[in-house]
């Protein structure tokens, strides 16, 4: 056996896997691990070509950016809990056969390939207060004019953004789970119904936790892309308080030079957020 | 009211919500002049679609542009890999679970956070503001995509058959061409496939390192629902969602749920 294992990898030429795995490291290693490098000595850098903290001081002092960092925290926190919720719930109705089942399941896989900014502009069109859903009260009677209809976008809280992650984020649960839950299979639940359990008490205390692990690490991502996306919350934000990642990007485009750095601690800030997730997430795992 | 019924109404609230955000882009495709308070557009035509295929429309341009920077950033991502994948999926060695870190932290960090940096570096390489630029820089969410999905096919992966080949006389590329290929296509199809529609969804990379000068479907998206051509947005939009409509219908036989929701398409 060992020996057919060894003639195995000679037939690749590569003894050992670094060498199939070096190509891919490097290319990540120069732009993400690039990116992350030249990103944060930017956020250090000084005009003159020194080193200063003055950028980090400029920034963690700032009101507006705590305020940035707190409904970006929001707008991920609330689209995870949701998109996790009835992502749950969606899969547990998906996982029977029932009229529509099979259409339900079919929108969910399209919807995975719906690029962000098309979802974005179809929740604009649809939630603001001349749009799809305002028009639908008028013609039933219930408003007048656009004022008349609830501010569901660009509004104070982060509902368009939300609805945006939640619409796209639940069919991505959703499909997981079901994926898990199809691997899993029918036993652990019926063993647990013979022995007594009812179905509610089954799922709670059989299927759930089983499904716990990969509802953390779907979440993780959630939050993390809802945390850090900027096309969602450039259209579908108010300006003022902007969602961290808008935030960053003015710096970055501001014609004042001096905004780099502060541009680059900004992207840290946001890199540290997703990595505290991916500790997380990995933790989770075993 | 019975579990059934109750079934039935959650799917049907379910499918409507599915749908709901994409009526408006579709109808504004197929729209003229259509203002509030009409809930459907007064006159309906195709002429959004003639004018976006127009000698002076932006449209064709970004298409192509669109296309030929995922199909190039897809090749060059199974180029890559494939072979990662292949090392994750068939062999255990020390320092594996920090390769696998690496390789997941671009998928889970956010692209502004690491594409200032990128920026940086692409200027110094004279990269920024062009294509093979964007090409590169979409390898960061294409890349890790495809090692996954391979590492799960290698998994799965018959490694004797290849030494059996071998002993019956095969020479390596032999035994690439005619063992290993075939037993992987399907998966490469679908990794491919995916990747060119992670790299189509793309924005903030794009935006950051094409510097606008590099105009795809999602830059100009935005940029024509900003200008209030809306019908010319329905059209992106309805354009934006084509190849993953195809592909979902390609990779039908070949996909689990699972396999699908990795790609998480536009991440």
């Amino acid at each position: 056996m060992a020996g057919s294992r060894t003639s195995a990898t000679e037939v690749l030429g590569r003894g050992h896997p670094w060498l199939s795995l070096a190509p891919a490291l490097c290319v990540i290693a120069v732009l993400f691990g690039g990116g992350l490098v030249l990103g944060l000595a930017g956020s250090f850098a000084e005009r003159g070509g020194g080193w200063s903290l003055d950028a980090w001081a400029q920034v963690l002092s700032e009101g507006r950016v705590w305020r940035s960092l707190g409904l970006s925290l929001w707008i991920a926190g609330a689209s995870t809990a949701l998109s996790c919720g009835i992502g749950l719930g969606a899969a547990l109705l998906l996982r029977r056969s029932f009229p529509g089942q099979g259409l339900a399941r079919l929108l969910f896989q399209i919807n995975l390939t719906i690029p962000h900014a098309v979802g974005a502009l179809g929740i604009l069109w649809l939630l603001s207060q001349s749009g799809f859903l305002a028009r639908l009260v008028a013609g039933a009677g219930g408003i007048d004019t656009p004022a008349d209809f609830p501010p569901l976008t660009q509004d104070r809280f982060a509902i368009g953004i939300i609805a945006h992650y939640v619409w796209k984020e639940v069919p991505f649960v959703g499909l997981i789970l079901l994926a898990n839950m199809q691997s899993l299979g029918d036993d652990p639940e019926s063993a647990a119904r013979t022995l007594g359990a009812g179905p509610f008490a089954a799922m709670r205390l059989v299927l759930l936790p089983l499904l716990m692990p990969a509802l953390v690490r779907a979440g993780a991502i959630v939050f993390a892309f809802a945390f850090g996306a900027w096309e969602v919350p450039v259209l579908l934000g108010q300006s003022s308080p902007a969602a961290l990642p808008v935030l960053a990007w003015q710096r970055f485009t501001s014609p004042d030079l001096a905004a780099r750095p502060e541009a680059m601690a900004l992207a840290m800030l946001i890199a540290l957020v997703s990595a505290l997730l991916i500790r997380a997430a990995f933790t989770a795992r075993r | 009211m019975n579990m059934g019924l109750l079934r039935v109404v959650a799917g049907l609230v379910l499918v409507c919500c599915l749908v709901a955000p994409l009526l408006p882009l579709g109808l504004w495709s197929v729209a003229r002049g259509w203002f509030f308070p009409q809930v459907l557009p007064a006159t309906w035509t195709l002429e959004p679609w003639a004018r976006a295929f127009a000698p002076r429309s932006e449209i064709p341009g970004a298409l192509l542009t669109t296309t030929t920077v995922a199909l190039a950033s897809a090749g060059l991502a199974l180029a890559l890999g494939i072979p990662a994948g292949r090392a994750l999926g068939l062999y255990k060695f020390r320092g594996k679970a920090l390769v696998e870190l690496a390789l997941l932290a671009p998928v889970i960090v956010p692209g502004i956070a690491v594409g200032l940096g990128i920026h940086g570096v692409f200027l110094r390489l004279g990269l920024t503001n062009s294509m093979a630029g964007v090409i590169l820089v979409h390898l960061v969410p294409t890349l890790p995509y495809v090692v996954f999905v391979m590492s799960g096919v290698f998994a799965n992966y018959d490694a004797e058959a290849e030494a059996q080949a071998r002993s019956l006389g095969a020479r390596p590329m032999q035994v690439l061409w005619h063992v290993m290929l075939p037993a992987i296509a399907p998966g490469v199809m679908v990794a491919g496939l995916f990747a060119f529609l992670v790299s189509w969804s793309q924005y903030i990379l794009t935006l950051t390192i094409g510097g606008g000068r590099v105009v795809t479907l999602p830059l100009l998206l935005y940029a024509q629902a900003g200008a209030g051509r809306n019908d010319q947005a329905g059209v992106l939009a309805m354009l934006s969602l084509a190849p993953g409509l195809v592909i979902l219908a390609l990779t039908a036989r070949q996909l689990t749920g699972r396999g699908l929701a990795l790609g998480g398409g536009a991440r």
